[in-house]
């Protein structure tokens, strides 16, 4: 649904507004009909950059009036919000990772996305409602991630959802007679019908998929991003298979607003096509602040995985293998290395240190497989060194090594990092190199040496 | 009339923290202090325009963020409670403002005689933004003056920087026109922050000063880059660098206010007194006074 004022303040200066009016009427007959018992609002309207913020004030009170259209009038709120809920969303969302928090306070500033919504499509507060903010810095994951808690603290209750926001959000920059009202450009509204085809369609993650480039297209950039389409898809599963009726699109001071219905109920074609990772906690940048607790934000404070990842093994024994104390334990039934005459065949070496199991510039994701933030230098390293120590224990040196195939999980990512480190270390050295990207690795490492060295007699 | 005079220009930013550190009567949430470096530098501003009589306050606040043109208040009262949408728990503050409407008024007229889209707001019911409370607060913590507020319109992200810089700097213009012709002292305030990267968590008690510093070295280059053009008197510098400097350090200059500031000032070549800088949930912060009455005289 659209975020202006004009269909709630001046419903008849245009035929327009007056046809959104219909449609958020009509919409607000479905949602009645619908059984929902709670309506959830996602604004694009209220920006946040602390977390999240959830309105939790039972009874917000307030005469509004729009920055901009302040000669439509007033709105007069008065609605009732279900604190309660609030609450435990916060707690679901802080369980998931997220930086999160409710807000009570007389007069605070309702957003006017928001204030319509209420005001148009709960008439009477026939429904408990919430409103959520739009963090300005959140990514898709973290946009996911809220609607995942916004779903536990929900436990079953029937919610209608509605994002609050323009398709095209270009308006006119000067006044206009309301009369002559159209979309801002023909681009923009080529765009909001191809949307709205998709929506239509009951294809919502596909428009959830193409959020970015349509923001990029269509849309005023800085804080008003095309996250609700995030937002919606994923309190729907991700799926392209709803039922999609568009009720109204039209103009508003040229921006482009429509009022769409999304049914839940499979339209029995489409099918699901979530092809990013379906992340469950969010590991984002939200350690800003602890970061000078722990001394720096030096990924190496990140917690052991020792205790999550495969079982150690003790390095196998046999004549010619070659192991040591000072490397960290094989994941397998394998020696950390073999002698053949003169030639050493060492195991594959990660960056993972021995005794603690820790891994010097973090893990790449967490227990739960949320990626992290790690620091490929460091590991790289880290493999240098351990491959020393089980040279060392076979009496060689760095210099000995002949050649070398890495593996990296992320060759985009990290092939600089690594190939800055190599130079200084290896590289000075000279051994033949091979560098593959492969999908993983045992443990959450990024890097992986597969060694061969010729000793000295 | 003729014969008015703009006596000084400020940068003044509106961190709400400051009103919370300072624990004024009129805000509900109290603190401890903190943000320390930043008061002080306010301290020395209040000091410094006791210093020359002046009779009204124009100030532009890029929290009124106005799509559709230029907009200025236009009644000659307003009060509430202004609470700051992001930071609620920090600012919830009951003000109580005049406004020179007359001079609201002619700045108005002379921008439209530019070409420039400016309205009058006159919705009573009109809550004033918060950048606006905290900057007159802090500059006036009497409300002793009357003021012109002007809403910051967002043509920077409608078109670029550039584009800002051009409706800006008529905007600063015409501002200077309309006080130079009402005979009116006026001190003019661009209320808003340099680099503006925040931190996304904010500390269990907010005032904590171990957490607060800038966010990373670029933006504290920057900062210092645009406060040496400040105190250097290199303002046209510093309105040729302002495209790089919004965009690289998403600094709150987006919102106008500064290139405006300029403006008004004649691009001036004098040099800046820096009072204070610090930072706020790691954005950068600069508290500066061009005082023109020192350097025009001769003119006035
Ligand atoms: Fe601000």
């Amino acid at each position: 649904m659209p975020v202006h004022p004009h269909p709630l303040l001046a419903p008849e200066a245009n035929e327009g507004y007056g046809r959104l009016r219909g449609a958020f009427e009509e919409a607000a007959k479905r949602i009645e009909e619908s059984g929902a018992d709670l309506l959830v609002i996602y604004s694009t309207t209220w920006p946040s950059i602390i977390g999240h913020q959830m309105q939790a004030d039972p009874n917000p009170v307030w005469n509004l009036v729009d920055h901009d259209f302040h000669d439509l009038g007033t709105m007069h709120y008065d609605f009732r919000i279900d604190a309660d809920f609030a609450h435990a969303w916060r707690d679901a969302a802080e369980k998931r990772g997220l930086s999160a928090r409710t807000v009570a306070y007389e007069g605070f500033p309702i957003d006017v996305g928001s204030v319509v919504a209420l005001s148009l499509l709960n008439p009477g507060n026939r429904l408990p409602a919430a409103i959520v903010s739009s963090n300005v810095y959140a990514n898709r994951a973290e946009t996911t991630v809220l609607a995942k808690a916004c779903m536990d603290a929900a436990k079953g209750r029937k919610i209608a959802v509605v994002a609050a926001m323009s398709l095209s959000n270009r308006m006119f920059t000067q006044r206009i007679d309301p009369k002559e009202d159209r979309i801002h450009s023909l681009k923009d509204d080529e765009w909001n019908r191809k949307i709205l085809e998709f929506l239509g369609d009951g294809r919502l993650e596909d428009v959830g998929q193409l959020s970015r480039t349509i923001h990029n297209q269509i849309r005023v950039q800085k804080v008003v991003a095309f996250k609700p389409m995030w937002f919606l898809s994923a309190m729907n599963d991700h799926r392209n298979d709803l039922t999609g009726e568009v009720l109204a699109y039209e103009a508003l001071h040229g921006a482009g607003g429509a009022v769409v219905h999304l049914d839940p109920a499979s339209n029995g074609k489409g099918d699901k096509e979530y092809d990013e990772e379906n992340v469950e906690v969010f590991g984002g940048d939200r350690g800003v602040l602890d970061a000078v607790d722990d001394g720096g934000d030096q990924p190496e404070h990140r917690p052991d995985v020792g205790h999550t990842g495969p079982a150690l093994w003790d390095p196998v024994e046999r004549d010619d293998a070659v192991n040591s104390e000072a490397a960290p334990k094989p994941v397998g039934a394998y020696p950390h290395a073999r002698r053949v005459g003169d030639m050493l065949y060492l195991s594959g070496v990660g960056p993972r240190q021995p005794g603690t199991n820790r891994i010097p510039g973090g893990p790449i994701h967490d227990e739960a497989g949320a990626p992290l933030d790690y620091d490929i230098r460091a590991q790289t390293h880290a493999v240098v060194a351990n491959v020393e120590r089980v040279l060392k224990e076979a009496g060689g040196r760095l210099e000995d090594i002949v050649d070398v195939t890495t593996f990296l999980v992320d060759m985009e990512r990290d092939f600089g990092g690594y190939n800055e480190v190599w130079a200084e270390t290896l590289g000075k050295v000279g051994p033949t190199r091979t560098t593959l990207a492969i999908r993983s690795l045992p443990t959450p490492i990024a890097v992986e040496m597969k060694v061969i060295a010729h000793l000295p007699q | 009339m003729g014969g008015g005079r703009i006596v000084a220009g400020c940068l003044a930013p509106h961190p709400p923290h400051l009103v919370y550190a300072e624990n004024p009567p009129q805000n509900a949430p109290s603190s401890e202090g903190g943000w320390e470096q930043l008061r002080w530098g306010y301290d020395r501003l209040r000091a410094s325009l006791a210093e020359v009589e002046h009779d009204v306050l124009v100030l532009l606040s890029p929290h009124w963020q106005t799509y559709v043109g230029t907009h200025l208040l236009g009644l000659p009262h307003f009060e509430g409670l202004s609470v700051d949408p992001i930071f609620p728990n920090l600012f919830r503050y009951t003000y109580d403002m005049k406004v020179d409407v007359d001079l609201a008024a002619a700045i108005h007229d002379e921008a439209a005689a530019a070409g420039l889209d400016v309205h009058m707001m006159t919705n009573p019911e009109f809550r004033v933004d918060y950048g606006t409370i905290t900057t007159a607060h802090l500059t006036d913590p009497a409300w002793s003056k009357p003021l012109v507020v002007i809403s910051s319109n967002r043509s920077r992200h409608y078109y670029s920087v550039e584009v800002m810089q051009e409706m800006m700097a008529e905007l600063g213009k015409a501002t200077r026109r309309a006080i130079e012709a009402s005979g009116k002292r006026a001190v003019v305030l661009a209320s808003n922050s340099l680099s503006h990267r925040h931190f996304t968590a904010e500390p269990e008690v907010p005032e904590d000063m171990s957490h607060e510093h800038i966010t990373s070295h670029a933006m504290h280059l920057w900062d210092m880059r645009i406060i040496d053009h400040m105190v250097g008197g290199r303002a046209q510098r510093l309105l040729d660098e302002m495209p790089e400097f919004t965009e690289q350090a998403i600094a709150e200059t987006d919102g106008g206010g500064l290139t405006w500031l300029m403006h008004t000032l004649g691009v001036p070549s004098y040099p800046a007194v820096l009072h204070g800088y610090g930072t706020v949930i790691g954005t950068g912060n600069a508290v500066v006074e061009w005082p023109a009455w020192k350097h025009e005289e001769a003119v006035a």
